[in-house]
């Protein structure tokens, strides 16, 4: 294993603390030094990183990488190469793949393909209820025990509350991280946009924010009577915000997140129907998008995720509500992330952590940080690099993204993951010419 | 916001998709094409030359009489050859995407496709997909748009109250689920008629309703005072299984309309529907069929509307 010499980058590291112009040092795979040179360290990788940030590499809590099952869609290959590109270094994969995470046999499948693909640190989330029908408990202890971090229903709502009771007891018997993105079936009402102003003048079906808001505040009871440590992730609205920030303050172990592209677009952005923006839950108004922000810079929000859904291509040819919901959106997460700075919604070291430390701390990693000791998950990137995005700088089989054609500010240039170079910008074009 | 791909370069008509997006003066140009074709419909030989070579297809992926048939025949007064598809029962049941059933009926030379689709946006997502020379017509998308609807409205209220600068509208019903009223309310908003009224209780109304621009109101009896053009909306019997409503008798005792109730509206107050009508659910025979009512009127009316809005669409390739 090579030893890494990152050179005079802006280390920003919000778990220790550090924001300063200094040197990573690593060797075994683990980050050996920060800031003071070792003793007897030859680097055989040397990465220039002046003018650049160094940081934790990125721990994406909610990513789709459609295999098994929707190879035409995207392929561990293509994915791993999309996340190693965007500084993105641990994935957490939704269980939603066909078949389903709910046995031993698949979540070792996702490892296998993993190791396949040269981007080991993919953990699998594992289906809360069998086949995610919401009637049986999956084998929980069985899916952690083969490698699965959390259990989670995807976007599959459990409707029967005594079901969702029992699974939340069991998980917390085995000390399992349950993950929910609170949506109420049937107020949901097989909607595709938000139940606003732009739904009723277009006549498509509405999802109210209640639809969120109301399984929240059902998962929040349930929290206090199960003792479950739960995650609500990919929230979209004011009042889901206010509940986790009251749920925090009664002293309830949940945290939260936000889709990366919930924090820059909202209902007004889908007119007239450009299916590229059908996502769920649904892009909602502009002052829901206020809060998420500001939830995030109080830290009400933990973190950050990508909640990437690639497609092919007739998944989004359509009219909009026959689409597929979902955004390709790993290799858009850090730039957007610093658009969130440059408009002063948070700080750097804040959108930093949101996509490195906090998440670690949700699934209790001993990641997300540049630790001495700590697997040396390192993201260096140009914050000022302006990059087009188009197929020329597009790794992701899916190119799903409602970003398509703009220029964005901010490009990885490195990532590390685990000790080994798994992305580098400047030989990044000959893979693409292969 | 502004609906760019219904016009061309010149801001003429290329597509008909929506009310949204189009002026007044571009509304009213319909309304006077049409005014031009009227008188056509008591002549010996109903037909003009205008459209002659050109193909027209209509593609209804979703069942409807009278709309199809009164595009076939504007189509045909107009000399374009047409062709009907009722593809509800054709090649999408075998698996067929709508791209390709588009891409298949342009390699066949077709100069416009007049579309009514059960999804909202399926028109505008086939006039974005659609070889460049083609227009495309929305007969009906989902509950989004009924453009040629609300303008034959539009058309036959003109012709009797002449002027929409005082006028106040109220459409009654299943505002909910229907593309029909949401273009009625662009159409009369843009025209300025001075008051448009929605009258259904809330299970049937669109959340933001009043973002469209109408006055709401839950009581028939009170919301129907002043009212000079009354607009019922045809109530689909899903909506009574899927909790809506409880029943339509009970329906019918809130919102039918009566001769009793259509005196609380002002005396010369004209009463509209877009059919099917379904008779003692949402209107009362004697109403439907009474002098006050206009709904045939529209029905003939239909026709030079849809004449009008082909021949200008067609502008471009130099036809009119």
């Amino acid at each position: 294993m090579s030893q890494i010499h990152i050179k005079q980058g802006r280390i920003i590291d919000p778990a220790n603390k550090i924001n300063c112009v200094g040197n990573v040092y690593i060797a075994g795979g683990k980050v050996l030094s920060v800031t003071d040179q070792p003793a007897d360290f030859t680097p055989d990788t040397v990465i220039d990183a002046q003018g650049q940030i160094v940081c934790p590499g990125f721990i994406d809590l909610s990513t789709r990488l459609r295999e098994p099952g929707q190879s035409r869609k995207a392929t561990f290959k293509s994915e791993t190469i999309a996340a190693a590109s965007a500084g993105v270094t641990t994935l957490c994969l939704q269980p939603d793949t066909s078949p389903v995470i709910d046995t031993p046999a698949v979540a070792e499948l996702i490892k296998e393909l993993a190791e396949k693909a040269g981007y080991p640190q993919i953990y699998p989330i594992a289906g809360l209820t069998r086949k995610l029908e919401g009637t049986e408990l999956s084998s929980m202890l069985s899916l952690k025990q083969a490698g699965c971090i959390a259990v989670s229903n995807a976007h599959q709502s459990v409707k029967n509350l005594l079901i969702l009771r029992r699974a939340m007891e069991y998980a917390a018997s085995h000390d399992l991280l349950v993950m929910i993105r609170p949506n109420d079936y049937w107020l949901g009402n097989n909607g595709c946009a938000h139940e606003g102003a732009v739904a009723t003048r277009y006549g498509l079906p509405g999802i109210p924010e209640e639809a969120e808001t109301i399984a929240l505040a059902q998962c929040l009871e349930l929290v206090n009577l199960t003792g479950c440590r739960v995650h609500f992730g990919q929230l979209s609205c004011k009042r889901s915000v206010i509940k986790i920030y009251q749920a925090k303050k009664y002293g309830l172990k949940v945290s939260a997140d936000v889709a990366i592209h919930q924090l820059h677009l909202t209902e007004n952005d889908i007119i007239p129907f450009d299916s590229s923006y059908h996502v769920l839950p649904p892009f909602r108004t502009e002052v829901d998008m206020k809060y998420l922000r500001q939830g995030l810079a109080s830290g009400t929000l933990n973190s950050i995720c990508s909640d990437h859904q690639p497609h092919d291509i007739d998944a989004k040819l359509g009219a909009f509500p026959e689409t597929e919901p979902g955004i390709s959106s790993l290799e858009t997460l850090l730039p957007l992330m610093l658009k969130l700075v440059a408009q002063r919604a948070i700080t750097l070291e804040q959108g930093i952590a949101s996509l490195s430390e906090n998440p670690a701390r949700v699934l209790h990693l001993k990641r997300g940080a540049l630790t001495v000791g700590y697997a040396a998950d390192v993201c260096v990137f140009d914050p000022d690099l302006e990059w087009q995005v188009n197929a020329g700088n597009w790794n992701s089989q899916g190119i799903n993204t409602p970003f398509w054609g703009q220029t964005l500010k901010g490009r990885v240039t490195h990532t590390v993951q685990a000790g080994n170079v798994i992305y580098s910008l400047e030989t990044s074009g000959q893979r693409a010419l292969s | 916001m502004i609906d760019n791909i219904q016009l061309n370069s010149e801001g003429k008509l290329k597509h008909f998709l929506s009310i949204e997006g189009l002026n007044k003066g571009l509304l009213t140009e319909i309304l006077d094409i049409a005014e031009s074709f009227i008188g056509m419909n008591d002549q010996q030989i109903k037909k003009v030359p205008l459209l002659r070579g050109k193909t027209i297809v209509n593609l209804f992926f979703e069942n409807s009489t009278r709309t199809r048939t009164t595009f076939e025949l504007a189509a045909k007064r107009l000399s374009a050859d047409v062709l009907s598809m009722s593809i509800a029962t054709s090649s999408t049941s075998k698996g067929e995407s709508l791209l390709d059933t588009i891409r298949n009926l342009e390699a066949m030379f077709v100069d416009m496709f007049v579309v009514r689709h059960a999804i909202s946006g399926a028109a505008h997502f086939i006039a974005q997909h659609t070889a460049p020379h083609i227009s495309v017509i929305n007969a009906g998308d989902g509950q989004h748009a009924h453009p040629t609807q609300a303008m034959l409205d539009m058309f036959t209220i003109r012709q009797i109250k002449q002027d929409f600068s005082n006028l106040r509208v109220a459409i009654i019903g299943d505002i909910l689920h229907s593309r029909v009223a949401r273009s009625q309310i662009q159409a009369l908003n843009t025209l300025g008629a001075a008051e448009v009224r929605v009258i259904a209780p809330k299970t049937l109304l669109p959340s933001h309703v009043e973002s469209l621009g109408v006055n709401v109101s839950h009581d028939l009896t009170t919301g129907l005072k002043d009212i000079d053009v009354i607009i019922m909306l045809r109530l689909q019997k899903e909506r009574m299984t899927s909790a809506l409503l409880p029943s339509e008798s009970e329906y019918f005792k809130c919102f039918g309309l009566t001769e009793d109730k259509l005196k609380i509206a002002k005396p010369d107050a004209i009463v509209m529907h877009p059919g099917p009508i379904n008779r003692g659910v949402e209107i009362d025979s004697k109403v439907a069929d009474g002098p006050q009512s206009v709904i045939l009127k529209q029905v003939s009316n239909g026709i030079a509307i849809r004449m009008a809005v082909m021949a200008m669409a067609m502008q471009k390739q130099g036809a009119v």
